[in-house]
């Protein structure tokens, strides 16, 4: 009995192939698309194993929760600037009115079942999206992954960026709510600061004269659609080129800049990656379970005439609010026309110089080295002191920017006058970038000098000699911390150093 | 020195024996580590099920977030542990391909460009640039449509409010302000009577009353006439960025703008004091008619709030 079972199972799997009903289904698939080369060499992908290139899956992930929950939220927000009357769960606004934006915002934090987590898992996957954001491109920038040939794909993160700070900007604009309101009615007073053309720009984005009714809608469309559409393409393409092109890798063990050395995509990274992508789910909703974030039943509707004191931005707009804050009120009157520099420097100019300059960095670094050598093993920091100082001064610039904006908040916590803070923000702005830079090439150079840095510690192994003598006598270092030095070969030399000519012995040849 | 400590060299996937060291986990002890991650998926498990029962029975939305977040997040560390410790330790390697192709096949590439599409441009240059300029005037054409019908053109609303001669101060119910309602030190939001209400009575004509002592107030020149008993207004709409100033500092008698803390000094002619804010908040010229009420000269005699090009 058990003789004819065996024999029919084995008889059956004879029948299915080596493999089975999944090496079967595969074998249909391979016949129709020819996937199977392709797909074997995507499953044996390697992936370098390092700490910080879990910065980007962060990003990635974080974008999956914005575009979950954000399609959450489109059953249930209405976006119009039509006036009702509220009449719902939150009693303290019961008979106002207020628009349908508003009101349909508070309906979705109160009467949606699980509303209120989903809207705050939005905002807080946003907050977690630009950071992420923005220290994985410092990860980038500092370890030197946007040189050749990967300069295409830095230029899409910068634009990603810019994107990113966008659409949080016109998400946070929606709920049509005293605070986002004020950040409208600033971002048209920016639009209109730009000379010539500002007026009918300002018109033309915004359907008129401020407020109108035609923003909310646009912003709308824009946020759940348009922008988003843009960043799925980028996205798409940021990680083609990631494909395309292989990771990078710190140098170390049998690392060259012709391999890559880590783990499989399958199965290994597909589980790591998979168990990072519920971690960042698992944070964000624990952090949207206890932390509070844009209570707009506590700012109240938007009504042009009234504002709160200390309320911010989200973070990533913080850098330009201080700007804003810190700038001189220098504005230029004459000819019949007013060009109102107190805005359009801080507001528009400035942070156009910054992205230019996150853009062009590839490009000037390339000048200034001549170096056009392909890269795929990263640098230590601190091997390039002149980037690294660069880097570290930019973002001092923009931390203390950051840090203007909360001007009054300083001033009422330590309960020095606001003009003080002020006159302190404006000096430490232009300082701080000055004095961080040389303080981090000599940290870098004096790093470089230490030996063994950035490594793990070996013993020393103490004897005492016949005479009494003690001799320590260092441990060679581990064997994953090996050759982590940079290749001479791979430095390009800066100073380039003449040929001697020969010299005639006694004649000394003068040009004229 | 143990079989899993030995030091290991990267090695390629294909070709690997299955009882290569490369393949075996990273754990020293595979079976307590499986049951941590066990106890992970088990908590994660139970906890997405609370997730469920929690949404079911309505309960506080941060119970909501605590079991969905804690479900997640127990599946994602079990998951990641299972990937690093019980998986193939490797390390393992992969040549990287040169992505440059050889010189021969760029120069076919490049050829097929610029010999094969640049001849037949330059045998037909003539309808190359029709079609070139044809395509550009639709381009310019394409874009009239979409930009004019945005919006309106601003013509003069940036330099108008609704003020005008006579029009009554009313506060933000529509109460007609009167000359005995405010006392010294006292300020209120005013509004052209009948614009309270509106969208644009709130953001273009909204004005501060305040009633000034006038001992300390400093009358500017041409403006002697324009407050009455101490009742002096001003645009409530920063010139900075058009926020409302919203603060007033009355020991100071400054009006601040809480959003990037420009101050006016309310005792000379709303004068930026400190901040970003270039221009002095215009001012309403005010009467008091016969029946005691507050009412407006004239309209303000320049344009309200934040700089633009247009502005004289």
């Amino acid at each position: 009995m058990s003789e004819i079972t065996a024999t029919n199972k084995r008889a059956r799997r004879k029948a299915e192939g080596r493999y089975g009903k999944v090496g079967k289904a595969l074998n249909e698939l391979d016949d129709r698309l020819g996937v199977a080369k392709g797909g074997r060499t995507f499953m044996d992908k390697i992936f370098p194993d390092h700490w910080s290139f879990m910065l980007g899956e962060i990003v990635l992930y974080s974008f999956v929760i914005l575009m979950v929950t954000g399609v959450f939220l489109t059953f249930y927000f209405i976006p119009s600037s039509a006036i009702v009357t509220y009449h719902g769960a939150y009693l303290p606004l019961d008979g106002q009115k207020v628009t349908q934006a508003f009101s349909s915002t508070v309906n979705i934090s109160f009467a949606v079942r699980g509303g209120l987590l989903m809207r705050q898992m939005h905002h807080w996957a946003c907050d977690i999206f630009v950071g992420a954001m923005v220290v994985h491109m410092a990860r980038v920038f500092f370890t030197g992954a946007f040189r050749k040939p990967r300069e295409l794909n830095w230029n899409i993160g910068v634009t990603l960026l810019t994107l990113a700070i966008t659409n949080g900007f016109l998400g946070y604009s929606l709920p049509d709510d005293l605070v986002s309101g004020t950040g409208i009615r600033i971002a048209y007073s920016i639009v209109l600061s730009i000379p010539f053309v500002g007026t009918y720009l300002a018109f033309f984005i915004f359907g008129g004269n401020f407020p109108g009714t035609s923003t909310i809608p646009r912003f709308y469309i824009l946020h759940c659609l348009i922008v988003p559409l843009i960043i799925i393409g980028l996205v798409g393409a940021h990680l083609f080129l990631l494909v395309r092109q292989k990771h990078t890798q710190f140098p170390g063990e049998g690392r060259t800049e012709k391999n890559v050395v880590g783990s499989p995509m399958f199965p290994v990274f597909m589980a790591k990656t998979t168990g990072f992508l519920f971690i960042v789910g698992g944070f964000t909703a624990l952090l949207s379970a206890f932390a509070q974030i844009n209570p707009i039943w506590q700012f109240g509707p938007y009504d042009a005439s009234r504002i709160s004191y200390a309320v911010q931005p989200d973070w990533y707009m913080g850098f330009l609010d201080g700007a804003l804050r810190i700038w001189p009120s220098w504005s230029f009157h004459s000819f019949g026309h007013t060009i109102p520099f107190e805005v359009l420097v801080p507001a528009l100019i400035l942070p156009g110089i910054i992205f230019t300059l996150a853009a062009a960095w590839p490009i000037i670094e390339r000048l200034y080295t001549k170096d056009n050598e392909i890269h795929h093993l990263l640098d230590r920091p601190s091997d390039r002191p002149k980037r690294t100082a660069a880097g570290v001064s930019v973002l001092a610039f923009v931390t203390m920017l950051f840090i203007a904006s909360s001007t009054d908040v300083i001033a009422n916590f330590f309960h020095i006058s606001l003009n003080t803070v002020l006159w302190l923000m404006r000096v430490t702005t232009i300082l701080v970038p000055i004095i961080v830079y040389p303080i981090t090439y000599k940290i870098c150079k004096e790093m470089q000098a230490v030996h063994g840095a950035g490594k793990r510690k070996t013993p020393n192994i103490v004897s005492r000699t016949v005479e009494g003598e003690y001799v320590a006598t260092p441990t060679p270092a581990y064997q994953d911390d090996r050759g982590h030095d940079l290749e001479a070969t791979a430095v390009p030399t800066f100073i380039e150093v003449e040929p001697e000519e020969p010299n005639e012995g006694g004649v000394r040849t003068v040009d004229r | 020195m143990s079989e899993r400590e030995e030091h290991r060299a990267p090695v390629s996937l294909s070709g690997l024996s299955e009882n290569d060291p490369h393949l075996l986990p990273l754990a020293k002890n595979p079976k307590t580590v499986e049951g941590v991650i066990a106890v992970n998926f088990v908590l994660g498990t139970l906890l997405t099920a609370a997730f469920g029962a929690c949404y079911w029975i309505n309960a506080k939305p941060w119970t909501l977030g605590a079991t969905l977040g804690g479900g997640l997040f127990f599946f994602g560390v079990g998951l990641v542990a299972w990937g690093k410790y019980l998986m193939p330790r490797g390390p393992f390697v992969e040549e990287r391909h040169t992505l440059a192709n050889s010189e021969a096949d760029r120069d076919a590439f490049a050829a097929a460009i610029v010999e094969r599409g640049g001849n037949v441009m330059k045998r037909r240059k003539m309808l190359g640039g029709i079609l070139a300029g044809g395509l550009g005037i639709f381009g310019v054409v394409a874009m009239f449509p979409v930009l004019r019908s945005l919006g309106p053109v601003p013509k003069g609303t940036l330099f108008h409010t609704d003020w005008r001669k006579g029009s009554y101060v009313v506060d933000q119910t529509g109460r007609r302000v009167s000359a005995g309602d405010l006392a010294v030190g006292s300020i209120v939001t005013v509004f052209p009577e009948g614009t309270e209400n509106t969208d644009r009575g709130q953001v273009v004509d909204q004005t501060v009353l305040i009633r000034v002592s006038n001992q300390k107030f400093t009358t500017q020149k041409g403006r002697e006439s324009w407050a009455p008993l101490g009742y002096v207004a001003y645009s409530k709409l920063c010139t900075h960025l058009g926020c409302p100033v919203g603060l007033y500092e009355q020991q100071l008698q400054l009006l601040v703008c809480p959003c990037h803390q420009s101050m006016f000094n309310v005792n000379n002619g709303a004068v930026p004091q400190f901040g970003p804010a270039p221009r002095p908040l215009p001012q309403l010229p005010l009467y008091i008619d016969s029946a005691g009420f507050l009412r407006a000269q004239a309209d303000y005699n320049q344009p309200v709030g934040p700089g633009f090009w247009e502005r004289a």
